[in-house]
């Protein structure tokens, strides 16, 4: 229980003492910070792995009035890929943000930013009240909108603006669904709503709160933000907006539709959400091919990922009660995102050390930058594997799991769009490798330390090495996995 | 029409004007605007749902002082980003919008 707490609380004094403490100390505190919600998270973990879910009621105040925060195995997953995430992009931008190298502005800016989207992220994986899930994700994209704007340029700006409209709008959505069922139920609660009786309003709740959450998560067609501003981040940044900041949305998506109302689900509604995500598997793809900048592809591919993500809602489904597949399906869902936040992570931490040395992001700038950092190539060509989906990689088992899910419910169309988009991932990754694996190295500026390669390297192993362990996540995932996720929608 | 529903009606309209605003304008100050009316609508109308029945339900009360104090963290950062963008290229819309701000 009180590594519930220490999880919310810890980054934001973190945050709090990176603004009111003078620069080196205050850069410490904030070291410290992320250091030590790590262990929590790690702690937490293991708590759930081998005590049960642990349960807060806020301020002692039970539902339908008080908010609750339960850890269950969904909630531990994402909290320790999250840590990872965090603690590898403290790593990077230890140096990225030292004093005198970024502006003096980013590197103010950065730690309190980090540290309140890490607490963000934490409160949207561990609620179970919309209210409280409306607030972490509303104070998650305000700390991710200034993290798009922090290097203060033009295009940043602008990236940042176009960012704050889809985040805005997706919030108010969510919002107008949020009061609908207050009023019809005058609770908030996850689990007092779903153990309601149906009202009419329910329906119209649900869609208005997944098209907002949709918008916030960059699915097609709201994914046209996504791109410039998760590019034009600096890499740290880019690193936590595109590997983390998409899954709270789909978090809470997951949340709504199988926890909360799994009796609002109709064929079609499932029909329509997954062809979004087929639509943005195929116009991600095609986005990533067209690109020149590497850091565009690695967005586009993000565009591409959180396609397959929504596959989930379908295959979970099926009309009878019971069927053994759909387990696999939403497990699988979560495999796929816990597997790419590691892998996407890896790759915009590696390309930040190949612009450190190149200069530039552009194809063909990268040309044989393999021979002069051969960590970091090999990390970008482990998150290859792990996003193309192929074994051993924690991509592969999601894939995997899915892919069963589709063949054995008899929807075959959706393994389709798993092993295309296997195909399309493969030939956008390939064009960054050719490059950066071909003959003829330029001479740039001195390469990053060994250790500071090693960074990246560690994170892409994390991400094949969820899919060669699969067996403990796995058991941690079935802790609390609603019972709509093993029955089918 | 009761007062009630005078509430209720008054923030669907609200709610209009704003969706109106963010479509048609393209200057960023006023689709922050925008945004705060369809959030004002959003409140007023969640308010009123609390009111139903006689009894005054004070859950939509604090959850909305919550909200105004999240629509206005949101509307400082909007108008931060706009004033930077305006301060660095001397425009206040998006650069594929600009011709009509």
């Amino acid at each position: 229980m009180s590594a519930l707490v220490t999880l919310l609380v810890l980054p934001l004094a973190g945050a709090i003492a990176a603004i009111a403490l003078p620069s080196p100390v205050g850069r410490t505190a904030a070291l410290a910070a992320i250091a030590a919600t790590t262990g929590a998270a790690i702690v937490l973990m293991a708590t759930v792995a081998f005590q049960g879910m642990p349960r807060l009621e806020m301020g002692g105040w039970t539902p339908p009035l008080g908010i609750v925060l339960v850890a269950d195995g969904l909630s531990v997953a994402l909290i320790v890929m999250t840590a990872l995430v965090m603690a590898s992009a403290g790593l990077a931008a230890r140096h990225a943000f030292a004093p005198g190298t970024a502006g003096e502005r980013a590197a103010f800016g950065f730690w309190p930013l980090m540290l309140l989207l890490w607490s963000a992220l934490n409160v949207v994986f561990l609620s179970r009240d919309l209210f409280n899930l409306y607030v972490g994700i509303e104070l998650l994209s305000l700390a991710a909108i200034g993290l798009v704007a922090i290097d203060g340029k033009a295009t940043a700006l602008a990236a940042a603006m176009r960012y704050m409209i889809f985040a805005l709008a997706g919030s108010l959505l969510y919002l107008a669904g949020v009061v609908l069922i207050h009023a019809a139920h005058g609770t908030l609660d996850i689990d007092l709503i779903a153990t309601r009786t149906a009202a009419a309003p329910d329906g119209l709740a649900l869609a208005l709160m997944t098209a907002g959450l949709m918008a916030k998560t960059a699915l097609f067609p709201f994914h046209v933000w996504l791109p410039p501003a998760h590019a034009g981040a600096p890499a740290p940044a880019s690193a936590m907006l595109s590997g983390l900041v998409p899954k709270a949305s789909f978090a809470i998506l997951l949340r709504l539709w199988f926890d909360t109302m799994p009796d609002r689900a109709s064929d079609g509604a499932l029909t329509l959400i997954a062809l979004l995500g087929t639509a943005a598997v195929i116009w991600g793809s095609l986005g990533a091919l067209a690109q020149v900048r590497l850091k565009l592809i690695v967005a586009y591919s993000t565009v591409a990922q959180i396609g397959y993500l929504f596959l989930v809602f379908p295959l979970a489904g099926g009309a009878s009660a019971g069927v053994p597949w759909a387990a696999g399906a939403w497990t699988g869902a979560v495999f796929l995102a816990l597997s790419h936040g590691l892998a996407k992570a890896a790759m915009f931490l590696a390309v930040g050390h190949w612009m450190a040395v190149a200069g530039s992001d552009r194809l063909s700038d990268l040309r044989g930058l393999a021979q002069l950092m051969p960590m970091t190539a090999f990390a970008f060509a482990l998150s290859a594997v792990t996003l193309v989906g192929l074994p051993p990689s924690g991509g592969f088992t999601g894939k995997y799991l899915v892919m069963t899910a589709a063949f054995a419910s008899g929807q075959w169309a959706w393994a389709l769009v798993m092993g295309g988009g296997g195909l399309l991932a493969a030939a956008y990754l390939y064009r960054p490798m050719a490059v950066l694996f071909a003959r003829g190295a330029q001479a740039g500026a001195a390469p990053p330390s060994r250790a500071r390669q090693a960074v990246p390297l560690l994170l892409a192993s994390a991400s094949v090495a969820l899919g060669i362990a699969s067996a403990g996540p796995f058991d941690l995932l079935a802790i609390g996995r609603p019972l709509a996720a093993e029955e089918g929608l | 029409m009761t007062a009630l529903s005078l509430f209720a009606v008054t923030g669907a309209v609200l709610i209009g004007i704003g969706f109106y605003g963010l479509i048609a304008t393209r200057h960023f100050l006023r689709r922050v605007v925008a945004f705060n009316l369809i959030g004002s609508g959003l409140f007023l109308f969640f308010g009123a749902t609390g009111a139903r029945g006689g009894v005054t339900d004070p859950v939509p009360q604090a959850l909305i002082i919550t909200g105004i104090v999240v629509a206005f963290s949101a509307s400082a950062l909007g108008v931060g980003l706009v004033v930077a963008r305006a301060r660095l290229s001397g425009r206040a819309a998006l650069p594929e919008e600009e011709d009509g701000a």
